[in-house]
């Protein structure tokens, strides 16, 4: 019962100062934007601790975040041996692949109207399917170490990254094109000087999509199959020995990876197409 | 007189579209001589952009003749004859002033050095200098029309193709630009055809008038000026150019009474 | 539908490079079979077959390329197979039995249903919470959005097992992991879309003193229409994954997930990729439902779908 009126009152404390600070006067500059989600995040992982702690909830069900931490700083040699072999070898490389093929594939199919009219519904369709579901089949085919994993997290992103490079090679308006005539301008001038330029905006689109999609992928797909090491691994390895401490340490390696490989994405995005309305 | 640099004989183009036939020009004959400049004016639908897109190679006549610099639009697309300005500026918003310009220099594989001393050259011309590391989006509109016919002007074409370039800008502006378009073409002797649907504009500015009507789209009078090559603003007022504005609007208004 | 020719042709291409993949895929498995059955192959022995490619054996042995079509436990099954096994398990077998797909995605699709319709409802909840409640705005909203950067899916197996120690087990489990999958998408779109309206068709009620729930009504859910659909589309999908990785790390005996765990691991690939177009037509059927309602509704308020 104590324990329910801390945390409450814990999770008041956190609303009363966020409401104070979202009603002030300061309340939309940078700082400010930043502090009040950080407080709300910073008074549920309190509120969490008490009650866990308090209650004497079974570290099988909820850790406390306390422990969680401490598992964190404890396995860090564990922890990024397992994010080089997820995020690094399977995630970053079946991206880069997936990438290049989605861009070949786009420019190629570009050239026919007829190709892009029927690319585009197929491509969308793909891109809604449990594609992660290829796991056990790439898994047979690559082995069980990183290969499968970049094939699967390949395919996974193939499909948003081909579906908006090809609408972003489309956006271009007609008169931009009829310059391009006046000028004489063949293909492969147009292609590079008018349509991937104008296309940029969207292709960021479609790899800030395939961000997640390719953790996703490579997590996902160690849960088939893996060698002893790797954050798909460690999860289910760590489910099956009632370690959640471990779990929850992976998972704020995923979330850490993800944001951050996101963030890069978007960073780059802002560096690239500053010229945007959507970025101005 | 010397050869003409765009010349039109029963020129023809229809287009097919989902609703039958459209009949967008009809028995086109047009002079248009070295260092002319032609404006073609008319309601919507009378031809002028289309004609101008035919000049442009942009188009394909489905009768008659046409030709620019002694040969066929297309070559003479390809031999970069002329340079085009659209009714929006068009600008790539992720190149500076600077390398929009540059643009079809790169294109046309210009030097480096070459390169630098045009776009010098023509933002000086359309009074940018100045402004070439500024993106599109940070200039106004006006800033932009004139940035895009520095781009027309950076390869420096004889032929210079406008197809209602300050439609979108409010008079105030438009005046000024016409001021400085007069002053460019004196300098430049270059030959202009502007497609416009003010008839303003087009007397002020014009050696020869066009006026078109629609359904289909043909030449209903063409009007040589009689005013001097030196144009200030108030010559608007000058009995000469009433006459002429007048005459404009009466073919334009016979153009409308056979609908 | 100006479309449905490219669409096809863009069909059969994939299955036409399928098919051509079928070859190459299962040559050296069926050259070892044909060696076994004294059909001539070169080279003779498996262990010098392992030496050559792919492309250069079935181009050394064109005769037996019949056989590869035909294995029982191929690399690569071909369409047909696929398509005789979907065929089999949909329409030769009782609904109810355990080799029914039909079962298999009943499992699967009551527990997507369900848990999307929790976090849909959840996420409208929240979205709404967030618009008309600035504190919220500031403080929950940078976390949904980074939400979508995480792969959430992770969390699917200890979910399964966290719920399984305090006795909740079956249905549940999956169903909460698709709520929480196609919850962020449904809160980020509804926000989005509540707040579409422009300051006119604000200051429009305002002129009318229309009250906080009229502008709600009459303006501001109607506005946000056709960015929830698209949320929801992409909300119900994330469910559907959701609920089939849900059921893969717990050893789970019926579902999409527990079929194609079943063909991966007692050699079945042809089950494996038979449940793996189940699902794929399920995640079809279900974004079609979805659109159709979009169209509907969308169209019986005079508006059009969201870009």
């Amino acid at each position: 019962m104590t324990a329910w009126i801390i945390a409450l009152a814990i999770g008041a404390l956190g609303w009363w100062i966020n409401a104070r600070l979202a009603h002030g006067a300061s309340s939309d500059s940078r700082t400010v934007s930043l502090a009040i989600p950080v407080i709300f995040g910073v008074t549920i992982i309190a509120m969490w601790q008490v009650l866990v702690t308090m209650l004497d909830v079974s570290a099988v069900i909820l850790p406390a975040p306390s422990a969680i931490a401490s598992r964190f700083v404890n396995s860090i040699p564990i922890l990024f041996a397992d994010f080089v072999q997820t995020i690094i070898k399977g995630a970053l490389t079946g991206f880069i692949i997936g990438m290049v093929a989605a861009f070949v594939v786009a420019v190629i199919a570009d050239r026919s109207p007829f190709l892009t009219k029927g690319i585009l519904p197929v491509g969308s369709f793909m891109a809604a399917l449990p594609i992660v579901g290829t796991a056990p089949i790439f898994v047979k085919w690559y082995g069980s170490d990183w290969e499968s994993k970049a094939a699967v997290v390949a395919v996974m992103v193939f499909f948003p990254i081909l579906v908006n490079t090809v609408a972003g090679l489309r956006d271009t308006t007609a008169m931009q094109r009829d310059l391009m005539r006046t000028y004489a301008a063949d293909y492969w001038t147009t292609l590079f000087k008018l349509r991937l330029p104008a296309a940029l905006p969207f292709i960021f689109n479609g790899l800030k999509i395939a961000t997640t999609l390719a953790l996703i992928g490579a997590i996902v797909a160690e849960f088939f199959g893996s060698p002893t090491v790797g954050m798909g691994f460690r999860i289910s390895t760590s489910v099956g020995q009632l370690a959640m401490d471990m779990v929850w340490a992976e998972i704020v390696v995923a979330a850490l990876a993800g944001s951050s490989f996101y963030g890069a994405i978007a960073l780059l995005e802002k560096r690239v197409t500053f010229w945007h309305p959507s970025q101005r | 007189m010397t050869a003409p640099v765009i010349s039109a004989s029963s020129l023809d183009l229809t287009f097919q579209t989902n609703d039958g036939p459209v009949h967008a020009l009809s028995d086109v004959n047009l002079d248009i001589g070295k260092g002319d400049f032609v404006s073609f004016i008319g309601p919507s639908g009378c031809g002028k952009t289309t004609f101008l897109r035919c000049i442009a190679g942009l188009e394909t006549q489905t009768g008659g003749t046409l030709s620019v610099n002694g040969m066929s639009p297309d070559a003479a697309r390809r031999a970069r004859a002329y340079g085009y300005v659209f009714q929006a500026a068009g600008l790539y918003p992720w190149r500076t002033l600077e390398g929009n310009i540059r643009l079809p220099l790169e294109i046309m594989g210009f030097s480096e050095d070459e390169k630098k001393a045009r776009v010098k050259r023509v933002l000086e011309l359309v009074e940018l200098a100045g402004f070439e590391k500024k993106f599109p989006w940070q200039l106004s509109g006006g800033m932009q029309q004139r940035a895009s016919i520095a781009r027309a002007l950076a390869f420096d074409a004889e032929i210079l193709l406008m197809d209602e370039p300050f439609g979108a800008l409010d008079e105030i502006v438009r005046d000024h630009l016409n001021e400085q378009l007069l002053a460019l073409w004196a300098r430049t002797g270059k030959t202009i055809a502007f497609v416009t649907h003010s008839i303003t504009e087009a007397v002020y500015l014009s050696t020869k008038i066009v006026v078109m009507s629609p359904r289909p789209g043909r030449i209903t009078d063409v009007i040589e000026s009689p005013l001097p090559k030196e144009r200030p603003l108030d010559i608007r007022d000058d009995p000469t150019f009433i006459d002429i504005a007048h005459r404009v609007r009466e073919g334009l208004r016979l153009g409308h009474a056979d609908d | 539908m100006r479309s449905a020719l490219p669409i096809a042709t863009v069909v059969v291409v994939i299955f036409a490079i399928w098919t051509a993949a079928v070859v190459p895929m299962n040559i050296h498995l069926t050259a070892d079979l044909a060696g076994r059955q004294d059909i001539a192959v070169t080279p003779e022995t498996p262990r010098e077959r392992q030496e050559v490619g792919a492309i250069s054996l079935a181009l050394q042995n064109t005769s037996i390329w019949g056989m590869t079509y035909t294995l029982d436990r191929p690399n690569l099954p071909s369409p047909h197979q696929v398509a005789a096994e979907l065929y089999k398990s949909v329409f030769t077998v009782a609904p109810t039995s355990r080799r029914s797909l039909i079962y298999h995605a009943w499992v699967t699709l009551s527990a997507t249903l369900l848990g999307f319709l929790i976090g849909a409802a959840a996420g409208i909840l929240l979205a709404v919470g967030i618009v008309y409640n600035r504190t919220m705005d500031k403080a929950v909203m940078p976390w949904a959005i980074t939400s979508q950067t995480i792969p959430i899916l992770a969390l699917a197996p200890m979910v399964i097992v966290m719920l399984g120690s305090i006795g909740v087990q079956g249905l549940l489990p999956k169903a909460i992991i698709s709520a929480y999958l196609s919850f962020f998408p449904v809160v980020v779109g509804m926000v989005k879309g509540l707040r579409s309206p422009d300051h006119m068709q604000l200051d429009l009620l305002h002129t009318y003193n229309a009250s906080g729930p009229q502008a709600f009504w009459k303006l501001r859910l109607p506005g946000s229409m056709p960015y929830l659909f698209a949320s929801l589309k992409i909300g119900i999908s994330a469910s559907l994954v959701g609920a089939i990785v849900g059921e893969l790390p717990t050893g789970a005996r019926a579902g999409f997930g527990a079929r194609m765990l079943v063909g991966d691991q007692y050699g079945q690939p042809i089950l494996t990729w038979a449940a793996l177009f189940g699902a794929a037509i399920t995640a079809a059927l279900l974004v079609a439902a979805i659109s159709l309602i979009e169209r509907k509704t969308l169209g019986r308020m005079g508006m059009r779908m969201a870009a």
